[in-house]
């Protein structure tokens, strides 16, 4: 639908200038999961080498410094990270959701159209029939003087070409599906608890019937409960309709249970990228291993009265804005498998399996290239 | 032995906000944290948990029962009140918040020496405290400002402020909530250790199973402002009798079992169900079809931690 190729605007505020994303770092290009098995052409999304630089004043903190990853249409994708590891400025950027401060590079693919290159106006209109973004905060995110009915109806209107009565019809079915009940449509978001709002933004986030939903945090403020529930009912509007679904959690577990496949982000960067799965059950990052073990299974003797952390703390901004401009590994600092090399090396994403790929030195021992 | 810390029969009820009815927050629930052990107070949003933390280092007073340090009834003058909060401390959830920003570490810490007039020596106190809480060199901290170091570190520094005044137990109310992952397990591995080498007491309120099967001995499981489960760890966390207990730890990512969708959400402290409270969102009635559930209301849970688990359940025994 929104395959139709498109002369590139020289406005574009966000495209960093004097850089060729094409020509640049090798790394995007080796990036597999590019073709996904059983499928042929262009992914439904293509990112390479995204990165997102904030500037205030003199200072410039590289928060996204070189993501790359294709999803396709049915497919989900999680990605985790911790504060600071730039997994919510990475997804926000994707639809250019960012601050003016913040410079963007690289290129974002959709259906072939380059999204950080394409004009306002283009832009607009694939936000929400295109792809649409559940944001971390209801509360915060809806408009709280104007009833949900309005809400919902409002990017309807405004994308689609139908009327009063057929919007509110499609919004009182979106609200249904979500077991928000429709009748409740003239009611404003304060009158709702925590796990409704978050239902109705991601009834919101369907009313267009996007291919790609980028859910950021859709259910970190919300009890274990009100999650479940939360979490049942967009993995089953997944499975029905078959849309993409970028998921960005600070939670491994919970986006291990939800997402087919999973990125690990650390400073800036995917640090494992692959099957879920796989990368929970053998992780090949030190970083995957650390978080994973982070958050206990309960039962498992290992955890027993024995909580596992990782010492140190990511780096800071001015940290980050160092080890951009230098080589080494961004979590040799807090590594216990560190050696020399580590410091000294440009890690990228390697090989690490099949479908898998991680940014370690020693995957490189370990496949014994 | 006496319990450190112990609560019976406590009520906690709000006022009623206009015509509303009263809110029963703590609605009769009987608690003991013996000398050296780790208690986990676990339950969702509204359940009524930082009440009861609250209540328990009397910055609420109760509306009905009792709570004990040493065995001793608490006063509610502000003399007495000074003295049990030498022998009892609360840790807050969010650092940053919890943190005078134009405050340095060192008189972050020294706070409550100060108010408790342990000035002797004060320097040395406050150095003994940063360096258990895992700031070391703790002179290397003292001079900093919150917003120069991490939530880990400042977590740590809130912690530190506690223990400066060799309290027996700690309250913590979600004392890893703000935390990243990484740094959660560091902080968790603190509690530990400070019971280990201390003999320090803790009651740690939080929502997250996870966080009890890490660190606690025993776990009560909270729900509208009762306890409906109470035991060691290894009996609630893996031989969980009551069906809320079971729901809880069915939707965790991997329980490895079919989760139990409890419908709709915590319900009101101000409409507590009549029989037994959990009875309109019980999986376990709606098979069983027990009129009992609706009408008969369930004994406070004793709370006595040399009992095995108990369960506020007509349908389990």
């Amino acid at each position: 639908m929104t395959a139709r190729d498109r002369t590139r605007e020289p406005e574009t505020p966000v495209a960093a200038s004097g850089q060729d994303p094409a020509s640049e770092t090798p790394v995007a290009a080796s990036g597999q999961g590019r073709t996904p098995e059983g499928r042929s052409g262009t992914p439904m999304l293509d990112v390479r080498d995204l990165r997102v630089t904030y500037r205030n004043g003199e200072r410039a903190v590289p928060a996204v410094r070189g993501v790359s990853f294709t999803l396709d249409r049915g497919q989900t994708l999680g990605v985790a990270g911790e504060s600071g590891s730039g997994k919510s400025t990475m997804a926000l950027g994707l639809l250019r959701l960012l601050a003016p401060s913040a410079q963007v590079s690289g290129e974002v693919l959709f259906e072939g159209e380059d999204l950080l290159t394409t004009r306002w106006a283009r832009l607009r209109a694939v936000r929400w029939s295109a792809a649409s973004v559940v944001f971390q905060g209801a509360m915060s995110a809806l408009n709280p003087v104007r009833t949900i009915g309005e809400q919902i109806c409002e990017p309807i209107l405004l994308h689609e070409k139908v009327g009063q009565r057929a919007a509110r019809r499609r919004a009182a079915e979106l609200l249904d599906s979500v077991g928000v009940p429709s009748r409740r449509s003239g009611s404003y978001p304060h009158e709702f608890s925590g796990g409704q709002r978050q239902r109705i933004m991601i009834a919101m986030s369907l009313a267009c019937r996007p291919d790609l939903i980028i859910a950021d945090e859709p259910t970190t403020a919300l009890d274990v409960m009100v999650q479940a529930q939360v979490l049942e009912l967009l993995g089953e509007l997944v499975r029905e309709s078959g849309i993409g679904v970028i998921m960005i959690s600070h939670d491994l577990s919970v986006l291990s249970h939800m997402c087919e496949r999973l990125a690990v982000m650390y400073a800036g960067r995917i640090a494992e990228i692959g099957p879920s799965r796989q990368l929970i059950a053998e992780p090949r990052h030190p970083y995957t291993r650390a978080l994973g073990r982070a958050f206990p299974t309960i039962g498992d003797p290992a955890s027993r009265l024995a909580p596992a952390g990782l010492p140190g703390d990511p780096p800071t901004p001015p940290e980050l804005a160092r080890l951009s401009e230098g080589r080494g590994c961004a979590f040799e600092p807090r590594c216990s498998e560190a050696v020399a090399a580590c410091r000294t090396e440009t890690v990228e994403l390697w090989p690490s399996g099949p479908r898998r790929e991680a940014a370690c030195l020693r995957v490189l021992e370990g496949s014994g290239t | 032995m006496k319990p450190v810390l112990e609560v019976r029969d406590l009520m906690v009820t709000y006022p009623p906000r206009r015509g509303a009815a009263p809110a029963r927050a703590v609605d009769g629930v009987n608690l003991q944290v013996r000398r050296g052990e780790i208690v986990a107070l676990v339950g969702e949003s509204g359940c009524g948990k930082s009440t009861l933390a609250r209540a328990l280092v009397g910055l609420v007073k109760p509306t009905g029962g009792q709570v004990l340090g040493d065995g001793e009834p608490l006063g509610y003058s502000a003399a007495a009140l000074k003295a049990y909060r030498r022998h009892t401390q609360l840790v807050l959830q969010d650092p940053g918040g919890a943190l005078n920003p134009r405050q340095n570490v060192f008189d972050a810490v020294a706070e409550g020496p100060r108010l408790h007039g342990l000035t002797d020596r004060l320097g040395e106190r406050v150095h003994a405290a940063l360096a258990r809480a895992g700031l070391r060199p703790p002179e290397e901290f003292a001079g900093r400002f919150p917003h120069e170091m991490s939530g880990g570190q400042q977590q740590r520094v809130v912690i530190a402020g506690a223990l400066a005044l060799d309290p027996s137990v700690i309250v913590a109310d979600e004392p890893v909530a703000s935390l990243d992952a990484s740094v959660r397990g560091e902080i968790l591995k603190l509690i530990l250790e400070l019971r280990d080498s201390l003999g320090l007491s803790a009651l740690v309120v939080s929502h997250d199973l996870g966080l009890a099967w890490n660190i606690a001995d025993r776990v009560a499981v909270m729900y509208l402002g009762r306890i409906v489960e109470t035991g060691t760890v290894e009996e609630v966390l893996l031989r969980p009798k009551h069906p809320y207990t079971r729901a809880l730890l069915s939707v965790l990512p991997d329980s490895g079992e079919r989760p139990v969708l409890l419908t709709g959400e915590p319900p009101d402290p101000a409409a507590v169900p009549g029989g037994c409270r959990f009875h309109p969102r019980c999986p376990l009635r709606a098979a069983e079809q027990d009129t009992l559930c609706d009408s008969r209301d369930l004994p406070v849970l004793t709370g006595d931690p040399s009992r095995s688990s108990l369960a506020a359940c007509h349908l389990v025994h």
